[in-house]
């Protein structure tokens, strides 16, 4: 009896404001879409660092047959220059930094390039003299690059000494800001989010004023009053969070598999399971928003 | 006016309850005073009485006399600025709010605008008022029926609103008032919206009602009425108790 007499309220206010519901449940969508991207794009950041950082390293290349720089002045680098930066990485100086040193020489470099690039036309013409060996060095700590560099850049023998972090640190910073601005832009929505359905719920609240101040009069409870708004506004608001999980998934699943996926390899990206990572937490949003705004709306339109 | 004579009825002598059996008032204003905005003169000044149970009241005075304050404090729609209220022997200054509900189910509540709910029907009117305290479906059904049988509206339930008579939407409000059984119901100028023969139908409802032995407070304008009756009479004046008497009439110089 209860439910079926709270479940017919909650119909009745649902259908007499059924455009202010409609555009709660599309607020709640942008906004909480908005709070998903932000959320999405910090789980890529975090995956591509934890991807990256452990195989960062610090390439230390050295002269080739061929080179512009000052330092090769006197053609490719010779065993003992190699040898000496060889010592020099294991020595006690560099102990503390370094994680991990691997030497790959020309012909190592000639095995990995062709192996990379065997579908290539253009790689058959290229042969192990072209390339250059080098030190790959991992660091204990891989913002630490400034130690190594300061060591070796300069020195005869080596061509340039270069960290792979800066190569991934302007795309993590282009995404860590893109997730910011989402942020942004979500706190903005879930403002209007809120104050659209404080709206709602007060102007349902007021078209019923006469059946809530009956009820009031014969001695129904708060709750059992309040209840059929609380529930309109938190229906309102999880559709809208579902609309929301479900436009996140159709993102992640095109946009970033299907089309970046395949466009731009070298990056890690996430799946779709980082959508249902993240959908109870825009479920949750959307609950507590609808929350906050009936205890703020009802407390004032519907007290006993 | 010979018809209204007929409502007057022989009132039975008091007897004086053995000790064991004394039962509290049902409304007890102690020194109440109600000022609603600062400055303003108070609309009830140091009201001082008690209603018991069975009585049948007529709470009279022009209008802005505190009547509606009166009867707004034993509701607890308002809180005394000084004083205490009780009913049914609780205290409603130290009563918490989520209590409130449970006070005024023991309470109906009949008003001059009968406030029916215009898309519903008779029946559902006044079922309207069982179900949203949560009584179970089989209950609704056999008491709303004869209720609306007891205030004479047997055959009209599936009526809406507006296809009734005044005089049958105010015995519609209180069926809906009387439907959960109260001990005590609150009129406020039931009669107001009224000609004077349909007036009389509900007061001789009222007084049915009161005969059940539901204590009934009766604020009105309606001189005849109250002389015909010969209840006890409360007299209001710019929120001043200026009357009490039993067997009374609505003016006091006539
Ligand atoms: N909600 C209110 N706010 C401020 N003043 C009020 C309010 N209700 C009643 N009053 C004032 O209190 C006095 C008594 O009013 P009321 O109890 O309605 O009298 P009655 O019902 O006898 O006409 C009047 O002066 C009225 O203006
Ligand atoms: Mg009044």
């Amino acid at each position: 009896m209860r439910l079926q007499f709270i479940l017919s309220e909650l119909g009745i206010g649902l259908r007499r404001n059924l455009s202010m519901t409609v555009s709660v449940i599309l607020v709640t969508f942008v906004s909480l879409t908005f709070v998903g991207a932000a959320g999405l794009l910090q789980v890529q950041v975090d995956q591509m660092k934890d991807d990256w950082y452990d195989r960062v390293e610090v390439s230390i290349f050295l002269c080739p047959d061929q080179s512009e720089q000052p330092t090769c002045a006197s053609g490719e680098a010779t065993g003992e220059q190699i040898e000496a930066i060889g010592a020099e990485l294991a020595g006690e100086a560099l102990e503390p930094y370094v994680q991990d040193v691997f030497f790959e020489s020309k012909d190592d470099a000639y095995a990995a390039f062709q192996e990379r690039f065997a579908d290539e036309w253009w790689a058959e013409g290229v042969t192990a003299d072209q390339l250059q060996a080098s030190y790959r060095v991992a660091l204990v700590d891989p913002e630490q690059y400034q130690v190594i560099s300061d060591v070796f850049t300069g020195r005869q023998g080596v061509e340039v000494v270069r960290d792979q972090r800066q190569v991934i640190e302007p795309l993590i910073l282009v995404l860590n800001r893109a997730s910011l601005v989402a942020a942004g832009l979500a706190a903005v929505m879930l403002l209007s989010a809120v104050l659209l359905i404080t709206t709602t719920i007060r102007l349902s609240a007021m078209s019923r004023r006469r059946e809530t101040g009956i009820m009031r009069l014969v001695g129904a409870s708060n709750l059992f009053i309040q209840l059929p708004f609380m529930l309109e506004g938190a229906i309102a608001a999880t559709i809208g969070a579902a609309l929301a999980v479900a436009g996140l998934w159709f993102g992640v699943t095109y946009l970033v598999q299907d089309w970046l996926a395949q466009s731009v390899q070298f990056v890690p990206y996430i799946g779709t399971d980082a959508v249902w990572t993240i959908a109870p937490l825009l479920v949750g949003v959307a609950i507590l928003l609808a929350a906050i705004s009936s205890v703020v709306t009802l407390s004032r339109y519907t007290k006993v | 006016m010979g018809h209204v004579r007929a409502l007057v009825r022989p009132v039975p002598p008091r007897t004086c309850p053995a000790p064991d059996d004394w039962l509290p008032p049902v409304i007890r204003f102690e020194n109440v005073s109600k000022v609603y905005a600062r400055g303003a003169r108070p609309a009830l000044d140091d009201v001082d009485l008690e209603v018991e149970r069975g009585e049948f009241v007529f709470l009279v005075g022009a209008s802005g006399s505190g009547k509606s304050t009166f009867l707004r404090l034993v509701l607890r729609e308002e809180r005394p600025t000084a004083g205490r209220v009780f009913v049914a022997g609780k205290d409603l200054s130290t009563l918490s709010t989520w209590k409130v509900p449970h006070l005024r189910r023991q309470i109906g509540a009949v008003f001059q605008d009968f406030r029916l709910l215009p898309n519903k029907t008779v029946f559902e009117n006044v079922a309207f008022a069982l179900q949203v305290i949560g009584k179970p479906k089989h209950h609704i059904l056999t008491t709303v029926p004869d209720t609306l049988e007891l205030v004479g509206l047997g055959g009209k339930e599936k009526r809406r609103p507006h296809e009734l008579s005044g005089g049958e939407q105010q015995r519609v409000a209180i069926a809906r008032a009387f439907v959960n059984r109260p001990p005590i119901l609150l009129a406020d100028e039931p009669t107001g919206n009224l000609d004077p023969t349909t007036s009389v139908g509900i007061m001789r409802l009222l007084d049915r009602i009161n005969r059940t032995g539901t204590t009934v407070v009766m604020a009105t304008h309606d001189d005849e009425i109250v002389d015909q009756m010969r209840k006890r009479v409360i007299e209001l004046e710019n929120g001043r108790m200026v009357r009490d008497q039993s067997r009374g009439v609505y003016g006091s110089d006539r």
